[in-house]
Protein backbone atom coordinates (compact mmCIF):
# COMPACT_ATOMS: atom_id res chain seq x y z
CA UNK A 1 0.00 0.00 0.00
CA UNK A 2 1.23 3.49 -0.67
CA UNK A 3 1.38 6.06 2.08
CA UNK A 4 -1.75 7.89 0.94
CA UNK A 5 -3.97 4.81 1.27
CA UNK A 6 -2.39 3.96 4.62
CA UNK A 7 -3.35 7.37 5.93
CA UNK A 8 -6.50 8.39 4.10
CA UNK A 9 -7.73 5.22 2.36
CA UNK A 10 -10.95 3.41 3.38
CA UNK A 11 -9.00 1.63 6.14
CA UNK A 12 -6.61 4.50 6.68
CA UNK A 13 -5.20 5.49 10.03
CA UNK A 14 -5.73 9.23 9.80
CA UNK A 15 -8.78 9.27 12.09
CA UNK A 16 -6.93 7.45 14.88
CA UNK A 17 -3.95 9.77 14.46
CA UNK A 18 -6.24 12.79 14.55
CA UNK A 19 -7.93 11.59 17.74
CA UNK A 20 -4.48 11.04 19.20
CA UNK A 21 -3.37 14.51 18.20
CA UNK A 22 -6.45 16.03 19.85
CA UNK A 23 -5.75 14.01 23.01
CA UNK A 24 -2.18 15.32 23.03
CA UNK A 25 -3.35 18.93 22.72
CA UNK A 26 -6.09 18.41 25.33
CA UNK A 27 -3.55 16.91 27.72
CA UNK A 28 -1.14 19.81 27.32
CA UNK A 29 -3.90 22.42 27.70
CA UNK A 30 -5.37 20.67 30.76
CA UNK A 31 -2.00 20.89 32.51
CA UNK A 32 -1.68 24.67 31.98
CA UNK A 33 -4.00 25.96 34.75
CA UNK A 34 -2.76 23.46 37.37
CA UNK A 35 0.90 23.59 36.36
CA UNK A 36 1.33 27.33 35.93
CA UNK A 37 -1.10 28.18 38.75
CA UNK A 38 0.59 25.70 41.06
CA UNK A 39 3.95 27.16 40.12
CA UNK A 40 2.83 30.65 41.10
CA UNK A 41 1.52 29.42 44.47
CA UNK A 42 4.78 27.52 45.03
CA UNK A 43 6.80 30.63 44.14
CA UNK A 44 4.86 32.69 46.70
CA UNK A 45 5.34 29.97 49.33
CA UNK A 46 9.08 30.02 48.60
CA UNK A 47 9.09 33.65 49.70
CA UNK A 48 7.28 32.83 52.93
CA UNK A 49 8.87 34.04 56.19
CA UNK A 50 8.77 30.49 57.60
CA UNK A 51 12.01 28.62 57.03
CA UNK A 52 10.25 25.25 57.16
CA UNK A 53 7.81 26.18 54.39
CA UNK A 54 10.65 27.54 52.25
CA UNK A 55 12.75 24.40 52.74
CA UNK A 56 9.82 22.10 51.89
CA UNK A 57 9.03 24.04 48.73
CA UNK A 58 12.65 24.15 47.64
CA UNK A 59 12.89 20.41 48.26
CA UNK A 60 9.83 19.81 46.09
CA UNK A 61 11.35 21.80 43.23
CA UNK A 62 14.78 20.20 43.56
CA UNK A 63 13.26 16.72 43.59
CA UNK A 64 11.00 17.06 40.57
CA UNK A 65 13.53 19.04 38.53
CA UNK A 66 16.25 16.52 39.34
CA UNK A 67 14.53 13.31 38.29
CA UNK A 68 13.53 12.26 34.75
CA UNK A 69 10.05 13.41 33.75
CA UNK A 70 9.22 9.82 32.84
CA UNK A 71 10.13 8.69 36.35
CA UNK A 72 8.02 11.49 37.87
CA UNK A 73 5.16 10.21 35.77
CA UNK A 74 5.65 6.63 37.03
CA UNK A 75 6.00 7.85 40.62
CA UNK A 76 2.74 9.77 40.52
CA UNK A 77 0.90 7.12 38.51
CA UNK A 78 1.93 4.05 40.52
CA UNK A 79 2.09 6.08 43.73
CA UNK A 80 -1.53 7.18 43.30
CA UNK A 81 -2.53 3.61 42.48
CA UNK A 82 -0.70 2.23 45.55
CA UNK A 83 -2.19 4.92 47.75
CA UNK A 84 -5.72 4.24 46.52
CA UNK A 85 -5.21 0.50 47.03
CA UNK A 86 -4.15 1.14 50.62
CA UNK A 87 -7.14 3.41 51.16
CA UNK A 88 -9.62 0.95 49.70
CA UNK A 89 -8.10 -1.79 51.90
CA UNK A 90 -8.68 0.53 54.80
CA UNK A 91 -12.31 1.13 53.92
CA UNK A 92 -12.99 -2.51 53.02
CA UNK A 93 -12.23 -4.34 49.81
CA UNK A 94 -15.59 -4.01 48.05
CA UNK A 95 -14.61 -0.92 46.08
CA UNK A 96 -11.78 -1.32 43.63
CA UNK A 97 -10.80 2.05 42.26
CA UNK A 98 -8.41 2.58 39.38
CA UNK A 99 -6.71 5.77 38.41
CA UNK A 100 -7.81 6.96 35.01
CA UNK A 101 -4.59 7.16 32.98
CA UNK A 102 -5.49 10.52 31.42
CA UNK A 103 -6.20 12.08 34.82
CA UNK A 104 -3.03 10.55 36.27
CA UNK A 105 -1.12 11.95 33.32
CA UNK A 106 -2.54 15.44 33.90
CA UNK A 107 -1.67 15.25 37.60
CA UNK A 108 1.87 13.96 36.97
CA UNK A 109 2.65 16.53 34.28
CA UNK A 110 1.13 19.27 36.46
CA UNK A 111 3.50 18.34 39.28
CA UNK A 112 6.51 18.57 36.95
CA UNK A 113 5.33 21.82 35.38
CA UNK A 114 4.64 23.28 38.84
CA UNK A 115 8.25 22.61 39.82
CA UNK A 116 9.62 24.08 36.58
CA UNK A 117 7.40 27.15 36.45
CA UNK A 118 7.86 28.14 40.10
CA UNK A 119 11.43 29.20 39.27
CA UNK A 120 10.19 31.35 36.40
CA UNK A 121 7.56 32.97 38.63
CA UNK A 122 10.19 33.65 41.32
CA UNK A 123 12.43 35.38 38.80
CA UNK A 124 9.55 37.59 37.67
CA UNK A 125 8.47 38.33 41.26
CA UNK A 126 12.00 39.54 41.92
CA UNK A 127 11.90 41.70 38.81
CA UNK A 128 9.21 43.91 40.33
CA UNK A 129 10.87 46.97 41.89
CA UNK A 130 10.37 46.97 45.70
CA UNK A 131 9.48 50.67 45.43
CA UNK A 132 6.18 49.79 43.74
CA UNK A 133 5.13 47.61 46.64
CA UNK A 134 6.16 50.27 49.16
CA UNK A 135 4.24 52.89 47.19
CA UNK A 136 1.13 50.72 47.07
CA UNK A 137 1.37 50.07 50.81
CA UNK A 138 1.83 53.79 51.42
CA UNK A 139 -1.40 54.42 49.50
CA UNK A 140 -3.14 52.20 52.03
CA UNK A 141 -3.68 49.07 49.93
CA UNK A 142 -3.74 45.89 52.00
CA UNK A 143 -1.43 42.96 51.15
CA UNK A 144 -4.07 41.14 49.12
CA UNK A 145 -4.79 44.22 47.01
CA UNK A 146 -1.08 44.92 46.56
CA UNK A 147 -0.67 41.44 45.13
CA UNK A 148 -3.73 41.36 42.88
CA UNK A 149 -3.73 44.98 41.69
CA UNK A 150 -0.03 45.83 41.54
CA UNK A 151 2.13 42.71 41.41
CA UNK A 152 0.07 40.16 39.45
CA UNK A 153 -0.71 42.32 36.38
CA UNK A 154 3.01 42.91 35.86
CA UNK A 155 4.15 39.31 36.39
CA UNK A 156 3.04 37.96 33.03
CA UNK A 157 5.28 40.22 30.98
CA UNK A 158 8.47 39.05 32.66
CA UNK A 159 7.35 35.42 33.02
CA UNK A 160 6.21 35.01 29.42
CA UNK A 161 9.52 33.86 27.81
CA UNK A 162 10.16 31.33 30.59
CA UNK A 163 6.59 30.02 30.58
CA UNK A 164 6.77 29.73 26.78
CA UNK A 165 9.85 27.54 27.13
CA UNK A 166 8.05 25.35 29.63
CA UNK A 167 5.05 25.06 27.32
CA UNK A 168 7.24 23.69 24.50
CA UNK A 169 8.77 21.21 26.95
CA UNK A 170 5.27 20.28 28.13
CA UNK A 171 3.99 19.58 24.60
CA UNK A 172 6.91 17.23 24.02
CA UNK A 173 6.52 15.66 27.46
CA UNK A 174 2.92 14.68 26.74
CA UNK A 175 4.41 11.98 24.51
CA UNK A 176 5.55 10.20 27.70
CA UNK A 177 1.90 9.57 28.58
CA UNK A 178 1.80 7.15 25.65
CA UNK A 179 3.55 4.65 27.95
CA UNK A 180 0.55 4.71 30.31
CA UNK A 181 -2.08 3.37 27.92
CA UNK A 182 -3.45 6.77 26.93
CA UNK A 183 -4.17 6.93 23.20
CA UNK A 184 -2.23 10.10 22.52
CA UNK A 185 -0.61 10.95 19.19
CA UNK A 186 2.56 8.93 19.74
CA UNK A 187 0.59 5.91 20.94
CA UNK A 188 -1.69 6.14 17.91
CA UNK A 189 1.39 6.24 15.66
CA UNK A 190 2.78 3.18 17.49
CA UNK A 191 -0.47 1.23 17.02
CA UNK A 192 -0.60 2.16 13.35
CA UNK A 193 3.00 1.18 12.71
CA UNK A 194 2.64 -2.14 14.52
CA UNK A 195 -0.41 -3.03 12.43
CA UNK A 196 1.12 -1.99 9.11
CA UNK A 197 4.89 -2.45 9.72
CA UNK A 198 5.46 1.04 8.36
CA UNK A 199 6.92 2.83 11.42
CA UNK A 200 8.85 5.47 9.48
CA UNK A 201 5.72 6.81 7.83
CA UNK A 202 3.63 7.05 10.99
CA UNK A 203 6.33 8.34 13.31
CA UNK A 204 7.24 10.98 10.73
CA UNK A 205 3.61 12.09 10.59
CA UNK A 206 3.56 12.29 14.40
CA UNK A 207 6.85 14.21 14.46
CA UNK A 208 5.43 16.57 11.84
CA UNK A 209 2.44 17.34 14.04
CA UNK A 210 4.61 18.05 17.10
CA UNK A 211 6.79 20.25 14.90
CA UNK A 212 3.78 22.25 13.67
CA UNK A 213 2.59 22.74 17.26
CA UNK A 214 6.08 23.88 18.33
CA UNK A 215 6.40 26.35 15.47
CA UNK A 216 2.89 27.74 15.97
CA UNK A 217 3.59 28.09 19.71
CA UNK A 218 6.80 29.99 18.95
CA UNK A 219 4.91 32.37 16.66
CA UNK A 220 2.14 32.87 19.23
CA UNK A 221 4.73 33.43 21.95
CA UNK A 222 6.49 36.07 19.86
CA UNK A 223 3.17 37.84 19.31
CA UNK A 224 2.22 37.71 23.01
CA UNK A 225 5.63 38.97 24.10
CA UNK A 226 5.42 41.86 21.67
CA UNK A 227 1.95 42.70 22.94
CA UNK A 228 2.98 42.47 26.60
CA UNK A 229 5.98 44.72 26.01
CA UNK A 230 4.18 47.38 24.01
CA UNK A 231 4.36 49.91 26.83
CA UNK A 232 8.10 49.36 27.34
CA UNK A 233 10.99 50.60 25.26
CA UNK B 1 -0.36 -2.30 58.00
CA UNK B 2 3.29 -1.29 58.18
CA UNK B 3 4.26 2.30 58.77
CA UNK B 4 4.57 5.02 56.20
CA UNK B 5 8.36 4.65 56.12
CA UNK B 6 8.02 0.93 55.43
CA UNK B 7 5.74 1.77 52.52
CA UNK B 8 8.23 4.30 51.18
CA UNK B 9 11.58 2.61 51.85
CA UNK B 10 12.04 -1.12 51.98
CA UNK B 11 15.63 -1.89 52.99
CA UNK B 12 15.52 -5.60 52.03
CA UNK B 13 14.92 -4.39 48.51
CA UNK B 14 18.43 -2.96 48.27
CA UNK B 15 20.22 -6.08 49.50
CA UNK B 16 18.36 -8.23 46.97
CA UNK B 17 18.54 -6.00 43.93
CA UNK B 18 21.45 -3.62 44.64
CA UNK B 19 23.85 -5.09 42.05
CA UNK B 20 21.23 -5.10 39.31
CA UNK B 21 20.53 -1.44 40.03
CA UNK B 22 24.24 -0.64 39.76
CA UNK B 23 24.33 -2.42 36.39
CA UNK B 24 21.47 -0.23 35.21
CA UNK B 25 23.27 2.85 36.49
CA UNK B 26 26.30 1.89 34.42
CA UNK B 27 24.24 1.78 31.21
CA UNK B 28 22.70 5.16 32.02
CA UNK B 29 26.13 6.72 32.59
CA UNK B 30 27.53 5.18 29.40
CA UNK B 31 24.68 6.52 27.32
CA UNK B 32 24.91 10.03 28.79
CA UNK B 33 28.70 10.31 28.54
CA UNK B 34 29.01 8.92 25.01
CA UNK B 35 26.06 10.76 23.49
CA UNK B 36 26.97 14.08 25.12
CA UNK B 37 30.55 13.79 23.80
CA UNK B 38 29.44 12.82 20.29
CA UNK B 39 26.81 15.56 20.41
CA UNK B 40 29.44 18.11 21.41
CA UNK B 41 31.70 17.10 18.50
CA UNK B 42 28.74 17.30 16.12
CA UNK B 43 27.48 20.59 17.52
CA UNK B 44 30.49 22.69 16.54
CA UNK B 45 30.25 22.10 12.77
CA UNK B 46 26.47 22.51 13.07
CA UNK B 47 26.90 25.84 14.80
CA UNK B 48 29.40 27.00 12.14
CA UNK B 49 27.00 25.90 9.40
CA UNK B 50 24.18 27.80 11.05
CA UNK B 51 26.28 30.98 11.24
CA UNK B 52 27.82 30.64 7.79
CA UNK B 53 27.05 33.10 5.01
CA UNK B 54 26.11 30.23 2.73
CA UNK B 55 22.31 30.38 2.72
CA UNK B 56 21.78 26.70 1.83
CA UNK B 57 24.10 25.54 4.61
CA UNK B 58 22.57 27.81 7.22
CA UNK B 59 19.00 26.86 6.25
CA UNK B 60 19.87 23.17 6.47
CA UNK B 61 21.35 23.64 9.94
CA UNK B 62 18.25 25.61 10.96
CA UNK B 63 15.97 22.82 9.70
CA UNK B 64 18.04 20.24 11.58
CA UNK B 65 17.81 22.24 14.80
CA UNK B 66 14.09 22.92 14.42
CA UNK B 67 13.30 19.26 13.83
CA UNK B 68 15.33 17.91 16.72
CA UNK B 69 14.29 20.61 19.17
CA UNK B 70 10.65 20.74 18.08
CA UNK B 71 9.73 17.06 18.31
CA UNK B 72 9.71 14.78 21.37
CA UNK B 73 12.90 12.81 21.91
CA UNK B 74 10.78 9.70 22.44
CA UNK B 75 9.36 10.11 18.93
CA UNK B 76 12.90 10.46 17.51
CA UNK B 77 13.97 7.37 19.41
CA UNK B 78 11.04 5.35 18.01
CA UNK B 79 11.84 6.63 14.55
CA UNK B 80 15.41 5.30 14.79
CA UNK B 81 14.65 2.11 16.72
CA UNK B 82 11.59 0.91 14.79
CA UNK B 83 12.49 2.70 11.57
CA UNK B 84 15.81 0.84 11.34
CA UNK B 85 13.93 -2.46 11.12
CA UNK B 86 11.87 -1.18 8.21
CA UNK B 87 14.90 -0.17 6.16
CA UNK B 88 16.92 -3.24 7.13
CA UNK B 89 17.75 -4.35 3.52
CA UNK B 90 19.17 -0.89 2.91
CA UNK B 91 21.19 -0.96 6.15
CA UNK B 92 22.41 -4.48 5.32
CA UNK B 93 24.01 -3.19 2.13
CA UNK B 94 26.35 -1.05 4.19
CA UNK B 95 26.72 -3.54 7.04
CA UNK B 96 25.00 -1.09 9.39
CA UNK B 97 22.27 -3.45 10.57
CA UNK B 98 24.57 -4.89 13.25
CA UNK B 99 24.70 -1.38 14.68
CA UNK B 100 21.00 -0.49 14.51
CA UNK B 101 19.91 -3.93 15.71
CA UNK B 102 20.88 -3.03 19.27
CA UNK B 103 18.61 -0.77 21.30
CA UNK B 104 21.72 0.63 22.97
CA UNK B 105 23.23 1.93 19.73
CA UNK B 106 19.88 3.22 18.49
CA UNK B 107 19.55 5.22 21.70
CA UNK B 108 23.11 6.54 21.36
CA UNK B 109 22.40 7.54 17.76
CA UNK B 110 19.13 9.35 18.51
CA UNK B 111 20.45 11.05 21.67
CA UNK B 112 23.66 12.25 20.00
CA UNK B 113 21.75 13.83 17.12
CA UNK B 114 19.27 15.37 19.57
CA UNK B 115 21.77 16.88 21.99
CA UNK B 116 23.90 18.12 19.08
CA UNK B 117 20.98 20.33 18.02
CA UNK B 118 20.67 21.82 21.52
CA UNK B 119 24.42 22.23 22.03
CA UNK B 120 24.81 23.90 18.64
CA UNK B 121 22.15 26.42 19.65
CA UNK B 122 23.96 27.05 22.97
CA UNK B 123 27.26 27.64 21.14
CA UNK B 124 25.59 29.96 18.66
CA UNK B 125 24.08 32.02 21.46
CA UNK B 126 27.41 32.16 23.30
CA UNK B 127 29.33 33.24 20.21
CA UNK B 128 26.72 35.88 19.45
CA UNK B 129 27.07 37.26 22.99
CA UNK B 130 30.69 38.27 22.37
CA UNK B 131 30.57 41.80 21.05
CA UNK B 132 31.66 42.43 17.48
CA UNK B 133 34.22 45.01 18.61
CA UNK B 134 36.29 42.23 20.19
CA UNK B 135 36.61 40.52 16.82
CA UNK B 136 37.43 43.76 15.02
CA UNK B 137 40.00 44.76 17.63
CA UNK B 138 41.71 41.37 17.46
CA UNK B 139 41.82 41.44 13.67
CA UNK B 140 43.16 45.00 13.62
CA UNK B 141 45.96 43.88 15.96
CA UNK B 142 46.96 41.47 13.22
CA UNK B 143 45.81 38.22 14.90
CA UNK B 144 45.02 35.45 12.44
CA UNK B 145 41.44 34.22 12.35
CA UNK B 146 42.48 31.05 14.21
CA UNK B 147 44.19 33.07 16.97
CA UNK B 148 41.25 35.47 17.19
CA UNK B 149 38.90 32.56 17.68
CA UNK B 150 41.19 30.62 20.03
CA UNK B 151 42.46 33.43 22.25
CA UNK B 152 39.79 36.16 22.07
CA UNK B 153 36.35 34.87 21.11
CA UNK B 154 36.16 31.39 22.62
CA UNK B 155 37.46 32.18 26.13
CA UNK B 156 34.64 34.70 26.47
CA UNK B 157 32.01 32.61 24.71
CA UNK B 158 32.86 29.52 26.72
CA UNK B 159 32.05 31.24 29.99
CA UNK B 160 28.60 32.14 28.63
CA UNK B 161 28.05 28.64 27.26
CA UNK B 162 29.14 26.87 30.42
CA UNK B 163 25.89 27.05 32.38
CA UNK B 164 23.55 26.09 29.53
CA UNK B 165 25.90 23.24 28.62
CA UNK B 166 25.67 21.99 32.21
CA UNK B 167 21.89 22.23 32.01
CA UNK B 168 22.01 20.25 28.79
CA UNK B 169 24.09 17.56 30.49
CA UNK B 170 21.47 17.38 33.26
CA UNK B 171 18.63 17.14 30.78
CA UNK B 172 20.48 14.35 28.96
CA UNK B 173 20.74 12.40 32.23
CA UNK B 174 17.00 12.82 32.61
CA UNK B 175 16.33 12.03 28.95
CA UNK B 176 18.38 8.82 29.12
CA UNK B 177 15.51 7.31 31.14
CA UNK B 178 13.56 7.09 27.86
CA UNK B 179 15.74 4.16 26.80
CA UNK B 180 13.84 2.09 29.34
CA UNK B 181 10.87 2.22 26.96
CA UNK B 182 12.84 0.57 24.15
CA UNK B 183 13.66 -2.37 26.46
CA UNK B 184 17.13 -1.21 27.50
CA UNK B 185 17.90 -2.17 31.13
CA UNK B 186 19.23 1.24 32.17
CA UNK B 187 18.60 2.62 35.65
CA UNK B 188 14.88 3.20 35.05
CA UNK B 189 14.62 0.06 32.91
CA UNK B 190 15.97 -2.11 35.73
CA UNK B 191 13.64 -0.34 38.13
CA UNK B 192 10.64 -1.21 35.97
CA UNK B 193 11.75 -4.84 35.78
CA UNK B 194 12.14 -5.05 39.56
CA UNK B 195 8.78 -3.36 40.10
CA UNK B 196 7.12 -5.83 37.74
CA UNK B 197 8.55 -8.72 39.83
CA UNK B 198 7.98 -7.37 43.33
CA UNK B 199 5.23 -4.73 43.05
CA UNK B 200 7.20 -2.88 45.70
CA UNK B 201 6.73 0.80 45.15
CA UNK B 202 9.83 1.80 47.13
CA UNK B 203 12.09 0.78 44.22
CA UNK B 204 10.85 3.81 42.27
CA UNK B 205 11.87 6.07 45.16
CA UNK B 206 15.37 4.59 45.30
CA UNK B 207 15.66 5.09 41.56
CA UNK B 208 14.54 8.71 41.93
CA UNK B 209 17.12 9.31 44.67
CA UNK B 210 19.93 7.99 42.45
CA UNK B 211 18.90 10.25 39.57
CA UNK B 212 18.57 13.14 42.00
CA UNK B 213 22.06 12.51 43.39
CA UNK B 214 23.50 12.59 39.86
CA UNK B 215 21.74 15.74 38.70
CA UNK B 216 22.25 17.63 41.95
CA UNK B 217 25.98 16.88 42.12
CA UNK B 218 26.43 18.04 38.55
CA UNK B 219 24.45 21.20 39.27
CA UNK B 220 26.63 21.95 42.33
CA UNK B 221 29.84 21.05 40.51
CA UNK B 222 28.86 23.40 37.72
CA UNK B 223 28.18 26.25 40.16
CA UNK B 224 31.66 25.69 41.57
CA UNK B 225 33.36 25.58 38.15
CA UNK B 226 31.53 28.71 37.09
CA UNK B 227 32.54 30.56 40.22
CA UNK B 228 36.20 29.61 39.77
CA UNK B 229 36.32 30.42 36.07
CA UNK B 230 34.54 33.76 36.40
CA UNK B 231 36.28 35.01 39.56
CA UNK B 232 37.82 37.87 37.53
CA UNK B 233 34.23 39.10 37.01
CA UNK B 234 33.25 38.83 40.68
CA UNK B 235 32.95 42.58 41.18
CA UNK B 236 30.87 43.11 38.08
CA UNK B 237 28.55 40.24 39.03
CA UNK B 238 27.02 41.99 42.03
CA UNK B 239 23.35 41.45 42.76
CA UNK B 240 19.92 43.06 42.87
CA UNK B 241 17.66 44.34 45.62
CA UNK B 242 16.76 40.77 46.64
CA UNK B 243 20.41 39.61 46.77
CA UNK B 244 22.17 37.72 43.99
CA UNK B 245 20.04 37.20 40.91
CA UNK B 246 18.68 33.63 40.94
CA UNK B 247 19.82 31.41 38.05
CA UNK B 248 17.05 30.62 35.61
CA UNK B 249 15.72 27.06 35.54
CA UNK B 250 17.21 24.66 33.00
CA UNK B 251 14.78 25.20 30.16
CA UNK B 252 15.36 24.09 26.64
CA UNK B 253 15.94 26.73 24.01
CA UNK B 254 12.98 28.17 22.18
CA UNK B 255 12.26 27.17 18.65
CA UNK B 256 13.16 29.60 15.88
CA UNK B 257 9.99 30.15 13.94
Amino acid sequence: MNWFDLLFGPRGWSSLLLTGALTTVALALAVIPFGFGGGLVLALLKMSPSRLVRALCDGFTTFFRGIPDLLALFLVYFGLQALIDKLSHFFGDEVHLEVNAFVAGVIALSVVVTAYSSEVWIASLKAIPPGQIEAARALGLDRRRVFFLVVLPQLGRVALPGLGNIWTILVKDTSLISTLAVMDLLRAASEASKATTRPILFYTVAAGFYLVVSILSAILQGYLEKRANRGYA
Amino acid sequence: MDGVLGFLFNIDMLTTWGWRILGGLQITVEIVVISCTLGFLLAYPLCLARMSNNLVLSRLALAYGTFFRGTPLLCQLYLVYYGAGEVRPFLDQFGLWVFFREAFYCALFAFSLNTAAYQAEIMRGALASVSRGQLEAARSLGLSSYRTSRHVIWPQAFLVALRPLGNELISMIKASALTAIVTLPDLLGITRIIFARTFDFSIYLYCALIYLAMTESIRRLWNLIERVLSRHLALARGGGAFGPVAPMPPTEGTIDA
